[in-house]
């Protein structure tokens, strides 16, 4: 590495770090929080008795699982104003993404349910709990415990799946990066440096994965 | 109340699993403060008439009244309303504890009466602790249940349907997954209990049990009641060939 890659490097180091801090990192999280309320409502819903209500469940995880990311993405960007309804950059990028962790997650969320022992539910209903309640502070609880490591994975290929938005002109590490490389022409350097990002970001969220899972287990033997 | 009522009253009470009958028309009178032990051997259908008793499951027809409540008809459409009626009179004790692992001794003892009955917070630790206290568990008020022993963690899930303070204590199999040197821990909880007036419908292979504690011993086999009766007479002399021959094998194994 010669004196003017070391340079480049270190100046353009503060702008992609902001396009993470700015970009990337919120629209992870808030694509993140919304997916899950999809998901776990998709959960329920596929856990449903009644067939019509399982179906749409079953439907929308078919959809989301079976078409790309990028392909969603583009549809509610650049296909959606064709039929009049114009969404700016960010909103698209948050409702794609939001649908796309909501049908992965969805699955996560079931099968989490599905693993807390029947006895809970039964526990539950003898001290008088409605079906919703049980849900809410018995079984979600100890699904939650369960899904955290597949949630983790799912929020990990988030993070950088978000490098797609640079396609509908969200300004997020990804896009900064870019337009740097573009402008200076050193694309090896410059791409390599935002993979080590990408990398150091999940490389905490591993780290606050371990510390989650820890907290979660304190109630199970060792 | 009335000493000659029954706090318990099921009559002609039938279940099926799909073409599997488990319960044929079984009545049952259990009086206020008697102690009423199941017996019979697997697949007798002495588990799911406990589950009957407390809406876990939904018989298909027959009828449940307990302590004063309505006489449900499941030959009908029964509301959810009508079945809370029911559950809420009663309190179960599982086989295998189902404590809530995510939660301390206490809070699982708390959780009915504060979530469910909405009876102040601090009131409910009062009465949790005292009840924790008599049976011994006072110290492992704020340990998680995987910390504790399988007699520990079933006398706490005892200690949880107390403190709902049921009508109806229904047990099933309380020590059947129990190591044998837990057993005796928990049977003279109960023991206790029955001593103190509680209403109990045990389900149970603890033939001393029932000698010693219950009123009535209910011999099932195959979905009905085939012998009921003291336990000196079930135990002791049985009238009926099955019922001996399940007494005998329970009581000389080889």
């Amino acid at each position: 590495m010669t004196g003017k890659d070391l340079s480049l490097v270190i100046e353009s180091f503060w702008p992609i770090t902001q396009g993470a801090i700015l970009g990337t990192i919120p629209l992870a999280i808030v694509s993140f929080v919304i997916g899950l309320v999809i998901a776990v409502v998709i959960a329920l819903m596929r856990l449903s008795k009644i067939t019509i209500v399982s179906g749409i469940a079953r439907f929308y995880i078919s959809l989301v699982r079976g078409t790309p990311l990028l392909v969603q993405l583009f549809v509610i960007f650049y296909g959606l104003p064709s039929i009049g309804l114009t969404v700016d950059p960010w909103p698209s990028a948050i409702a794609a993404f939001s649908i796309n962790v909501g049908g992965y997650a969805a699955e996560i969320i079931r099968a989490a349910i599905l693993s807390v022992p029947k006895g809970q539910w039964e526990a539950a209903h003898v001290i008088g709990m409605s079906r919703g309640v049980a849900l809410r502070r018995i079984i979600l609880p100890q699904a939650a415990r369960v899904s955290v490591p597949p949630l983790s994975n799912t929020f990990i290929s988030l993070v950088k799946d978000t490098s797609l938005a640079s396609t509908i002109l969200v300004t997020e590490l990804f896009r900064q990066t870019q337009e740097i490389a573009a402008f200076s022409g050193e694309f090896m350097i410059l791409y390599l440096e935002a993979a080590l990002i990408y990398w150091i970001i999940c490389l905490a969220l591993s780290a606050g994965q371990n510390r989650l899972e820890k907290r979660l287990d304190r109630y199970v033997a060792h | 109340m009335s000493r000659i009522d029954p706090l318990l009253t099921v009559r002609s009470l039938a279940k099926s699993f799909g073409s599997n009958q488990v319960l044929r028309s079984v009545d049952l009178d259990v009086p206020a403060g008697t102690v009423t032990t199941l017996i019979g051997p697997s697949g007798s259908g002495k588990t799911t008439l406990l589950r009957c008793l407390n809406g876990l499951e939904t018989p298909d027809a027959g009828t449940v009244a307990v302590d004063g409540g309505p006489s449900i008809d499941f030959g009908g459409t029964v509301d959810r309303r009508t079945l809370g009626q029911l559950r809420d009179r009663s309190a179960m004790v599982f086989q295998h504890y189902n404590l809530f692992p995510h939660k301390t001794v206490l809070e699982n003892v708390i959780e009915g009466p504060v979530v469910v009955q909405k009876r102040p917070r601090e009131e409910a630790v009062t009465d949790a602790t005292a009840l924790l206290d008599r049976v011994g568990l006072a110290a492992k008020r704020d340990d998680y249940p995987f910390s504790l022993s399988g007699g520990q963690q079933q006398r706490v899930g005892i200690v949880r349907a107390l403190a709902l303070k049921p009508k109806l204590l229904l047990f099933d199999e309380p020590t059947s997954a129990l190591d044998p040197e837990l057993v005796g821990e928990v049977l003279s909880l109960m023991k206790q209990l029955a001593g103190e007036g509680w209403t109990m419908v045990v389900a149970t292979h603890e033939l001393q049990f029932a000698r010693e504690v219950a009123n009535e011993v209910v011999f099932m086999d195959g979905g009905v009641i085939v012998e009921r009766g003291a336990p000196a007479q079930v135990l002791g002399s049985p009238r009926e060939e099955r019922t001996r021959r399940f007494v005998q094998r329970l009581t000389h194994p080889l």
